[in-house]
C-alpha cells in the first residue's frame, strides 16, 4: 500500500512538472526570441533557438529602451499605480469605517451604491467617463488616480467593510474615552488593525491598475502619455513594419519587474488573493 | 461613540464619495441618458428615444458577439474550474515541490491582458504556420480556441489558489473521521471535500462567469475581432462601435449596446450570487 502510493505520487509529480514546463514556455519563448536578430524572427521560426549567427546579445533591449520611450512609460505606470493604490487604501478604508460604525440610511445607501458599482462593466461608463475626465482636466498620469479612486472604490469599500464588521468595538471606544477624536482613533487604532486587509486590497488593486489598458487609453492624452500596456498595444498596432526584436525585448522588460515583485512578495500575494476571495 | 463619528462623518466619506461621483455616478447616469440620444460628444446630444436600442439589437455583429461570448463563457468556465480544482487537490496532497508548482501556476495572473494576448498571438501564429493553416487574422476557429487556451492559462492559477484555501479549511478531524468510517478516497472526495468547498466553488463560478462576460484586453490583443468581427466579444464589440465606425449615429448605438450589456451583466451577477447563496443555505 505504502509503496503503491509512492509510485502514484512520483507519477503525479512528473505530470505536474510537465505542466509547469508548458506553463512557463510562452514566457520563455519571448525571452529566447528577444536575443535573436530581426531577420531570424518570423511567424514560422518562433520556436527555434538562436544560433551563433542569429544571436545578437542585448541589441534588441537597447533599441527597446532608447526608441520607444519605454522608460517614460514605465515611470507613468509606476506613478499611476502608486498614487491610485495609495488613495484607494487610505480613503476607502476611511469611508468603510464610517459605513460600518454609523448605522444610518445614508451609510446603507452608500454601501449598496458601492456594491452596485462593482458589477457594472466598464463599457457602460467608458465614453462618458473619458469626457468627464477631460472636462475636469483629470487626464494626466499625476491626477488620474482620482478616476481610479472613484471607479475602484466599489471593491475596496466592499472588502474593507467585510473585514471591519468583525473588528471589536471596545478598542476604539477605549481610545475615544482616552480623548482621541475619530480621526486620531482611525489612524492610530483602526488603521494598524487593518494591515492584512490593506495588503489584500492593495495587491488586487495594484494588479488591476498596473495592467489596465482601456481606462488610461481613453482618459490620458495618448500623444503625451503612454502607460506600459498602451505602449505594447501601440507598438503592435502601429503602421508599417513592426520591429519584432525590440517588441519582444519590450515584453520581456515589462514582464520581468512583475516576476521579481511576485517572487519577493509571493507569500503576501497568494494570501491576499485567497483571503480577498473569501471575503468577496 | 457613534454620534462622535457621525459628527466627523464627512471627513471620512467625502473624499471617496466625491471621486465616486466623478468616476462612477455622473458617467453612469449620463450614459443611461445618452443611450436615448444621437451624439458625438456629451454636449451635442439630441434626444431621439429608443431607436438606438432597436438598431443595436438589429446589428448582426452585436448578436454574433453575444453568441461568441456565450460559447466562450460556457467552455471556459467548465475548463477553468475543473482543472483548477484538480490541481488544488493535487497540491494539497503534500507532494514534492508543491510550493514551486503553486508559484508557477499562479504567475500568468500578474501579467496584463494586453501583454498576454500578444504573447499568445505570436505563439499561436507560429503554430498555425507550422501546420500550414491560416493565421489568426483569417481563422476564426483558431481565434476562439486560442482565447479559451489563453484564458485557461491565465485564470486557472487564481482559481486554484481559492480552491486550495477552501480545501485547507477542512479540518483534519473530519477527514480522519471519514477514514475511520471506512470511506475510500473517491468517497471522501465526493461526500466530504466537495460539499465542504462549496463556498470556494461559488466564488470561483462567480469570478469566472463575470470575467468571461467582461473580457476585453485579451480579446483586443489576441484577435481584435478578426476576421470580419467573427471573434468579437460583447465588450470589444461595444468598443469597436464607439471608436472605429464613422458616422454620427454610431456613438448612440454603442451606448445603447453598453446599456444592454450592463443590464445583462448585472442580472447574471445577482442571479448567480442569489442562486449560490440559496444552495449554501441548504
Amino acid at each position: 500500500m505504502e509503496k503503491k502510493n509512492k509510485i502514484v505520487d512520483t507519477i503525479l509529480v512528473i505530470c505536474l512538472l510537465l505542466l509547469a514546463a508548458a506553463y512557463v514556455y510562452p514566457i520563455l519563448m519571448i525571452v529566447i526570441n528577444s536575443f535573436k536578430a530581426e531577420s531570424a524572427i518570423s511567424t514560422g521560426t518562433i520556436f527555434q533557438l538562436p544560433t551563433k549567427e542569429t544571436f545578437v546579445g542585448i541589441a534588441n533591449f537597447i533599441k527597446a529602451l532608447t526608441l520607444n520611450g519605454f522608460f517614460k512609460s514605465f515611470m507613468y505606470s509606476l506613478v499611476i499605480t502608486i498614487t491610485s493604490v495609495g488613495a484607494i487604501l487610505v480613503f476607502c478604508s476611511m469611508c468603510a469605517w464610517y459605513i460600518v460604525r454609523v448605522k444610518s440610511k445614508f451609510s446603507k445607501f452608500l454601501y449598496y451604491l458601492f456594491v452596485f458599482s462593482m458589477v457594472v462593466p466598464f463599457q457602460m461608463v467608458m465614453f462618458t467617463l473619458s469626457q468627464t475626465a477631460d472636462q475636469l482636466g483629470l487626464n494626466t498620469p499625476f491626477n488620474i488616480f482620482i478616476i481610479y479612486l472613484g471607479f475602484g472604490a466599489g471593491l475596496a469599500v466592499f472588502m474593507f467593510t467585510g473585514f471591519m464588521a468583525s473588528v471589536p468595538l471596545e478598542i476604539e471606544e477605549a481610545s475615544m474615552i482616552d480623548g482621541c477624536n475619530p480621526i486620531q482613533t482611525f489612524f492610530l487604532v483602526v488603521f494598524p488593525i487593518l494591515k492584512p486587509t490593506m495588503i489584500s486590497v492593495g495587491i488586487l488593486e495594484a494588479m488591476w491598475v498596473w495592467n489596465d489598458f482601456l481606462l488610461p487609453n481613453l482618459v490620458l492624452d495618448i500623444k503625451k502619455y503612454r502607460t506600459i500596456p498602451m505602449l505594447i498595444q501601440y507598438f503592435k498596432g502601429s503602421y508599417g513594419k513592426v520591429e519584432m526584436g525590440p517588441m519582444m525585448a519590450s515584453i520581456v522588460l515589462t514582464v520581468i519587474p512583475i516576476i521579481i515583485v511576485y517572487i519577493i512578495g509571493q507569500k503576501y500575494i497568494i494570501k491576499g488573493v485567497a483571503s480577498g476571495a473569501v471575503k468577496g | 461613540m457613534e454620534k462622535e463619528i457621525k459628527k466627523w462623518g464627512p471627513v471620512f466619506y467625502i473624499p471617496t464619495f466625491l471621486a465616486f461621483i466623478i468616476g462612477f455616478i455622473v458617467p453612469f447616469f449620463e450614459g443611461l441618458y445618452l443611450s436615448l440620444c444621437k451624439f458625438t460628444t456629451v454636449k451635442n446630444a439630441k434626444f431621439i428615444g429608443f431607436s438606438n436600442f432597436i438598431y443595436a439589437l438589429k446589428d448582426e455583429t452585436f448578436v454574433n458577439a453575444f453568441i461568441f461570448t456565450l460559447k466562450y463563457a460556457i467552455v471556459a468556465i467548465v475548463l477553468i474550474n475543473v482543472i483548477a480544482f484538480v490541481l488544488a487537490l493535487l497540491l494539497t496532497r503534500k507532494l514534492k515541490f508543491t510550493n514551486f508548482f503553486r508559484t508557477i501556476f499562479f504567475m500568468p495572473n500578474l501579467i496584463g491582458g494586453v501583454v498576454l494576448g500578444y504573447i499568445w498571438q505570436i505563439l499561436i501564429n507560429c503554430f498555425l504556420t507550422i501546420i500550414s493553416k491560416p493565421l489568426l487574422a483569417l481563422n476564426a476557429t483558431a481565434g476562439y480556441w486560442g482565447l479559451v487556451v489563453l484564458m485557461c492559462w491565465q485564470q486557472i492559477g487564481y482559481m486554484m489558489i481559492i480552491y486550495i484555501a477552501g480545501l485547507q479549511n477542512i479540518s483534519e478531524e473530519v477527514l480522519e473521521a471519514a477514514k475511520i468510517d471506512g470511506a475510500n478516497s473517491w468517497q471522501t472526495l465526493w461526500k466530504v471535500k466537495i460539499p465542504m468547498v462549496m463556498s470556494s466553488f461559488t466564488i470561483c463560478m462567480f469570478l469566472t462567469l463575470t470575467n468571461s462576460f467582461k473580457l476585453f484586453d485579451q480579446n483586443l490583443a489576441l484577435t481584435a475581432g478578426q476576421p470580419f468581427h467573427q471573434t468579437e466579444m460583447l465588450a470589444y464589440n461595444i468598443y469597436d462601435t464607439f471608436y472605429f465606425r464613422s458616422g454620427p449615429q454610431w456613438k448612440g448605438y454603442g451606448q445603447a449596446k453598453a446599456v444592454i450589456f450592463c443590464i445583462l451583466v448585472v442580472i447574471i451577477s445577482f442571479a448567480q450570487l442569489k442562486a449560490s447563496k440559496d444552495k449554501e443555505m441548504q
